[in-house]
């Protein structure tokens, strides 16, 4: 009885703290521009299930794709195993399906083999970062936290596989003695390797080693769910909406943005007529992550940190400042960092994500080649953000590198980016 | 170009014609001493195939796209809202482009602006004109010859054409050898995003360079491109590398031209 009420104050807690930062993270992306979705939604289910679902893009890198693959179907089917814990928490209950018969050790067993799949992809996931220490994780903007980040997951999926797979040990062993309560589970293909190190234990130890485990377990994954919003690992939710979402158009194709067209329009004919674009920004370009699209600004929270765009990125690989990865992570932190100052009522005016986080520099880097949208594996588009935050200071700051300045005077007075007369364009034919 | 006359929208208006195909010949190609090559090699092919095109002559533009890389929309917007009203006043139908960037806008940029037409760059008409036996490619200058094709970002990633580059290339005869950076993967030249018109931001070397390794390292005989800006990368990194008398960078429209003796 005090465990079930134990139990359902940890759950209810869990779900508190999970339901106020999933507003917060809500709330933010929110703070982003509304934008008209383009295409069929037949289009986008097709993207999703091609990109997200079915890890379409990851295969690109087939090592890390297939320990992934384990960690994805692991956890995301070991979850079923999460809903028979909470029943039994909360009703007092021990493995409350049992009686649903011979499937259950079935099902056990192929759990128990994820669970295996899931320890050796996160054993490998460490390996990479700490001691293959591949390039793609420490760049500059791989300071301790998102280090530290990636590391805490895969160590507390770790942990936790192990303490499922113990728990089953435990109670094989206690029902093989024929304790009350516990239940045949057949013979696992994981635990049984387990259970020759417990078997020296008397009954005592034995049911609480399984109790433990089953409390480590599910206080684990409570927590887990809690920490997911602080962390890249949102990323196994929102990888859906942001595949869902992301750009159907040809990747080359930059958006109109139509407050400029009606201002073009009126200049070069004071009659025309105009329409209002209800959506249009009041801003050319963007600032800070307000001026962005909340479809924008969910990329930013949905990044894996993962590095591919950086490390494809040419600007990236010829030593200079810009890091598409880095775009994401700057758009995040300033994201939170606004919604910390909104929910404490102060002001987060003084700095901007223009400036105080991206750098003219790193913005004049990007030679908008793509190479970062293609290989992100869940379709963020860093180079539209870096787009945006070009017009602002191209639009609003008249700020350019100089040449830039000289290029644009040229066109918009001879109609090429350099100094030749438009009378001469047919020139060629005739030479 | 001596052996016939390339005639402007203009012209043909005067003479009560109208040019099935619009040849949008571009900044570079209209003024840059090497591009003007890619130029006329591409109007050689249209005229070698009975195509029935014109240019703009003076009355062409930038498209805007440097101005909208740069981030000037508005600059992008006049340039695309005059060169749409000359263009819709020619009831353009098909334009080709000698260059991925000027396809790119206009095939995606200007629709919004009240802009539509069917966008080819050059690689693809040419495909067209050979698969419907318009254009065939006889003289053997480049059997055997090993060439690798550097993907422009905007006709390769920015709009899927990895294929018709190539398969002129092989009709060549010639061996198509990839690089290791190639088709989805192909690093960019450096030109683009507007960075052709300013100095590099500061680094450890320049993109370009970094590219022309990838490309020696296969040792090709040729490096095909399909931008005149490309080829302006890919020439000064050969040259860095004091190759230019063992690899040549050509347009594939060159390549075609040459072959075909044209
Ligand atoms: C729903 C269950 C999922 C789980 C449990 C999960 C778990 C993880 C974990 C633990 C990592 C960290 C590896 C590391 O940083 O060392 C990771 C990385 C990553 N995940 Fe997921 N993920 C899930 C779903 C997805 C989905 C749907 C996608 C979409 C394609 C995705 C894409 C990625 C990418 C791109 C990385 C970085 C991989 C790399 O560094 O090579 N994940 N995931
Ligand atoms: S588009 Fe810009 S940021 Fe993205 S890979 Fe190319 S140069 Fe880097
Ligand atoms: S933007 Fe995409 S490719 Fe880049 S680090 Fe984030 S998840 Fe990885």
């Amino acid at each position: 009885m005090i465990g079930q009420i134990i139990f359902i104050i940890l759950l209810s807690a869990a779900g508190y703290m999970a339901f106020k930062r999933f507003q917060f993270v809500r709330r933010n992306i929110l703070l982003g521009r509304d934008v008209k979705i383009e295409g069929e939604s037949s289009d986008r289910w097709g993207t999703m299930i091609r990109v997200a679902l079915g890890q379409g893009k990851m295969f690109s890198r087939p090592i890390a794709a297939i320990f992934h693959l384990f960690l994805y179907v692991g956890f995301v089917i070991i979850n079923i195993e999460v809903i028979e814990i909470v029943l039994d928490g909360v009703l007092g209950q021990h493995r409350l399906f049992h009686g649903i018969g011979p499937i259950y050790n079935w099902l056990m067993a192929s759990f128990e083999v994820l669970a295996f799949l899931v320890i050796l992809g996160c054993v490998v996931f460490l390996y990479r970062r700490n001691i293959a220490k591949l390039a793609r994780f420490h760049w500059r903007e791989m300071t301790n936290w998102p280090k530290s980040d990636a590391n805490i997951i895969l160590f507390t999926e770790i942990a936790l596989m192990s303490a499922f797979l113990s728990m089953n040990a435990a109670e094989s062993i206690l029902a093989a003695r024929g304790i009350e309560h516990y239940v045949n589970l057949g013979t696992l293909p994981i635990s049984q390797f387990v259970t020759p190190f417990l078997d020296g234990c008397s009954d005592g130890m034995l049911i609480f080693v399984e109790r433990f485990c089953w409390w480590f377990h599910i206080i684990g994954i409570l927590a887990f769910i809690v920490y997911l919003s602080y962390s890249k690992h949102l990323h196994i939710l929102l990888a859906f909406p942001n595949t869902y979402y992301s750009k159907l158009r040809p990747a080359g194709a930059l958006d109109n943005m139509s407050n400029v067209t009606n201002e073009v329009k009126l200049m070069m004919d004071p009659a025309a007529q105009v329409v209002e674009d209800p959506l249009a920004p009041k801003k050319f370009g963007a600032k800070d992550v307000a001026d962005l699209t909340w479809v924008q600004l969910m990329n930013a929270y949905s990044c894996t940190e993962c590095g591919r765009c950086t490390s494809q990125c040419p600007a990236n690989q010829t030593g200079k400042l810009l890091s598409p990865r880095k775009i994401m992570m700057d758009t995040r932190d300033r994201m939170e960092e606004v919604g910390r100052c909104m929910d404490a009522g102060v002001s987060y005016d003084n700095k901007s994500l223009l400036g105080d986080y991206i750098t003219f520099e790193e913005l004049w880097a990007c030679t908008s080649c793509n190479a970062c949208t293609e290989a992100c594996p869940i379709n963020i588009n860093p180079l539209e953000i870096i787009i945006d935050l070009r017009r602002y200071l191209m639009m609003e700051e008249s700020q350019s590198p100089e040449s830039i300045t000289t290029m644009l005077t040229n066109i918009e007075n001879n109609g090429a980016p350099w100094a030749f007369a438009q009378a001469d364009r047919g020139n060629w034919t005739q030479e | 170009m001596a052996e016939f006359q390339v005639r402007t929208m203009a012209d043909c208006m005067a003479a009560g014609e109208t040019p099935e195909v619009l040849f949008w010949v571009g900044c570079a190609g209209s003024f840059d001493d090497r591009a003007k090559k890619i130029t006329k090699a591409i109007a050689n092919i249209l005229h070698k195939a009975n195509v029935s095109f014109a240019i703009l002559g003076s009355e062409e533009s930038c498209t805007g796209d440097p101005a909208k890389r740069a981030g000037n929309e508005f600059l992008f917007q006049m340039m695309a809202m005059q060169n749409i009203e000359v263009m819709n006043a020619y009831e353009v139908k098909k334009i080709v482009t000698g260059c991925p960037h000027c396809f790119n806008t206009l095939k995606n940029e200007y629709p919004a602006l009240g802009g539509n037409y069917e966008v080819m760059h050059h690689t693809q008409l040419i495909q067209d004109l050979i698969a419907d036996g318009k254009l065939s490619i006889e003289g053997g200058a480049f059997k055997g010859k090993k060439i690798t094709f550097h993907d422009p970002c905007y006709l390769g990633r920015g709009n899927g054409e990895y294929e018709a580059p190539r398969a002129l290339i092989q009709k060549l005869d010639a061996e198509l050898v990839e690089m290791k950076r190639c088709k989805t993967n192909g690093l960019c030249c450096g030109a683009g995003g507007a960075q052709m018109f300013k100095e590099a931001e500061k680094g450890n070397k320049e993109v370009n360079i970094e590219r022309t390794e990838d490309a020696l390292a296969i040792q090709p005989n040729v490096i095909a491109t399909g931008c005149p800006f490309c080829n302006t990368m890919m020439t000064d990194g050969v040259k860095h590398f004091e190759q230019e008398h063992v690899i040549a960078v050509k347009d594939i429209a060159e390549l075609i031209a040459e072959a075909g003796e044209l």
